[in-house]
């Protein structure tokens, strides 16, 4: 029953379930750091050394707080609201390409969870079924805030994933596959899908930070306005899983950037340096995630650069900017395939 | 009027060109500046392993001086409590007995003296109204605490201690050696 195929995906799942948590732990206080360095201060250095230890000391806070459910709550659906949440925001990890395929005695493990032939539909599908998260906890809250900020989240993550989906259809149609697998393998040594989709992929970062409720489009939990938007209610571990569902789907987020964009684990001369295939494989991990940080401070570092956009604006750039652009991105590409063809 | 600096600039409510509207360049200025920022020198002071360095004069929390015998030099005669701007101290006056002149250099000390610091505005007024030259400010910090009635400072906390003076020579400047020497005022004799 235990074939080395089955022993090798469990070992693989619970890897990357726990390299997942261990990021999405250490991005909360990347965070901190980032945004104290530019602001000049030094951020998070008492918790052990340069205050490493820090998202321990937060955990340990997180889980002494008392746990509060207000009375006038619909108490099964608050529940609920982080659990989808967080289930989510790991759901998303299984179809990523981690890297090419590794050998070990004589038969290819690839490192990718399971190959979905439809896999960027299903990071779609996943994606929208996280707005279920926030929007259930936000209704179940019986609070006004709450409820607010889960209008925002849900009609936002809609309206953008709109554009989202138009861009990613240019990037389909000039790969020619769903296969998060394939989109990997084609993008191979140097030829990353940003330099065929520049546009494309701008509209894509741009629907990402809507999509994972971050700044500039953090309307759902913008403090000055709204408390704490759809998670004014909650406390103890039920507000830490929204907030580590954040950081999650920002790293899932830069992982799906890095993979459709960016060449995934593929890095430029990597078939031409000699080196044995488990080597590429191992290389190409590191230099995949190396890609994932970069973004990851990207997002952070956007964060910390622009104001937080204005209800209506965000609602405008979404529907009368984005969703133009992405469907002219369509056509040129569509152009362009069909004079190379000719 | 006249722009003596040269850095005004007239802001107008013209029309955005069609780069501007993109706004992109914009944001990417703005990254560079915060990136910028990510490399420069931080601001912030680790307080308790480095201290802010004070000026000469801070106006920090008293000290009750001993003359050079070691004896209180304070006579709670309650000048400074008259002094106060903000009602902040309070003391009870008692007769020195025999055998305790090393401990009090005349007749009357405060046998109760206390400074509300929650109160203290830190202006030095008590200090420049002591005639015996007793309250001093420092270039210490009144710590924080939890409770309000614990920042009441008896004289178990002001009065310094035989073993630990605390030095006020830094607040003894040109002016306040100048000012001392007019003897025509009564502070002074």
């Amino acid at each position: 029953m235990f074939t080395p195929d089955l022993i090798f995906k469990i070992v693989l799942i619970v890897s990357i379930f726990a390299i997942t948590l261990v990021i999405a732990m250490y991005s909360t206080y990347g965070e901190r750091k980032i945004a104290a360095f530019m602001q000049d201060r030094l951020g998070p250095n008492r918790a052990g050394i340069f205050g490493i230890l820090q998202p321990l000391a937060d955990g340990v806070k997180m889980f002494m707080k008392e746990e509060l459910i207000p009375d006038i709550s619909n108490k099964v659906l608050f529940i609920l609201g982080p659990c989808l949440a967080m289930t989510t925001a790991l759901m998303t990890s299984a179809i990523i390409p981690w890297g090419s395929s590794i050998n070990i005695g004589g038969t290819d493990f690839s490192l990718q969870i399971t190959d979905l032939n439809i896999g960027v539909l299903y990071v779609f599908a996943v994606t929208s079924i996280g707005v279920y998260g926030i929007m259930i906890g936000g209704w179940a809250s019986n609070n006004k805030y709450s409820l607010l900020g889960a209008l925002r989240a849900s009609s936002q993550m809609i309206s953008y994933e709109i554009a989202m989906g138009l861009a990613i259809i240019a990037l389909i149609m000039s790969t020619g596959t769903l296969s998060l697998k394939e989109i990997s393998a084609a993008q191979s040594g140097f030829h990353w899908n940003i330099f065929v989709q520049p546009l494309g992929f701008l509209i894509f970062i741009i629907c990402s930070f809507a999509e994972t409720n971050r700044a500039p489009f953090d309307l759902p939990e913008c403090e000055t306005e709204l408390i704490g938007g759809y998670h004014t209610e909650y406390s103890s571990m039920k507000l830490g899983f929204y907030l580590f569902a954040e950081y999650i789907n920002m790293f899932i987020a830069s992982a799906v950037i890095s993979t459709l964009y960016f060449g995934g684990y593929n890095f430029p001369f990597m078939n031409d340096m000699g080196l044995s295939s488990n080597a590429v494989a191992i290389l190409g991990v590191i230099f995949l995630f190396a890609k994932i940080f970069f973004f990851i401070f990207f997002f952070m570092w956007i964060r910390w650069t622009i104001p937080r956009f204005r209800y209506d604006q965000l609602m405008r750039l979404g529907w009368t900017v984005l969703i133009p652009l992405a469907i002219f991105n369509i056509l040129l590409t569509g152009a362009i395939i069909f004079a190379t063809n000719n | 009027m006249q722009s003596l600096t040269n850095r005004k600039k007239v802001v107008g409510k013209k029309e955005m060109t069609w780069v501007e509207k993109l706004y992109i360049p914009a944001i990417l200025g703005g990254m560079r500046i915060t990136l910028k920022h990510m490399f420069s020198k931080k601001t912030t002071i680790s307080y308790p392993e480095q201290t802010r360095e004070f000026s000469q004069i801070y106006r920090g929390m008293h000290v009750l001086k001993r003359d050079e015998k070691g004896a209180e030099r304070c006579t709670a005669c309650g000048l400074c409590a008259v002094a106060c701007p903000a009602e902040a101290i309070t003391m009870v006056a008692a007769e020195r007995k025999k055998g305790e002149e090393n401990l009090y250099r005349e007749e009357k000390y405060a046998a109760v003296y206390e400074i509300n610091m929650l109160r203290c505005i830190f202006c030095g007024d008590c200090e420049d109204a002591c005639p015996k030259e007793s309250i001093f400010l420092t270039d210490r910090i009144v710590p924080s605490d939890f409770e309000r009635n614990e920042f009441v400072y008896g004289k178990d906390k002001l009065v310094e201690t035989l073993e630990n003076p605390i030095d006020i020579s830094k607040r003894q400047t040109p002016e306040v050696l100048e000012f001392k020497k007019n003897k025509k005022l009564t502070h002074n004799r």
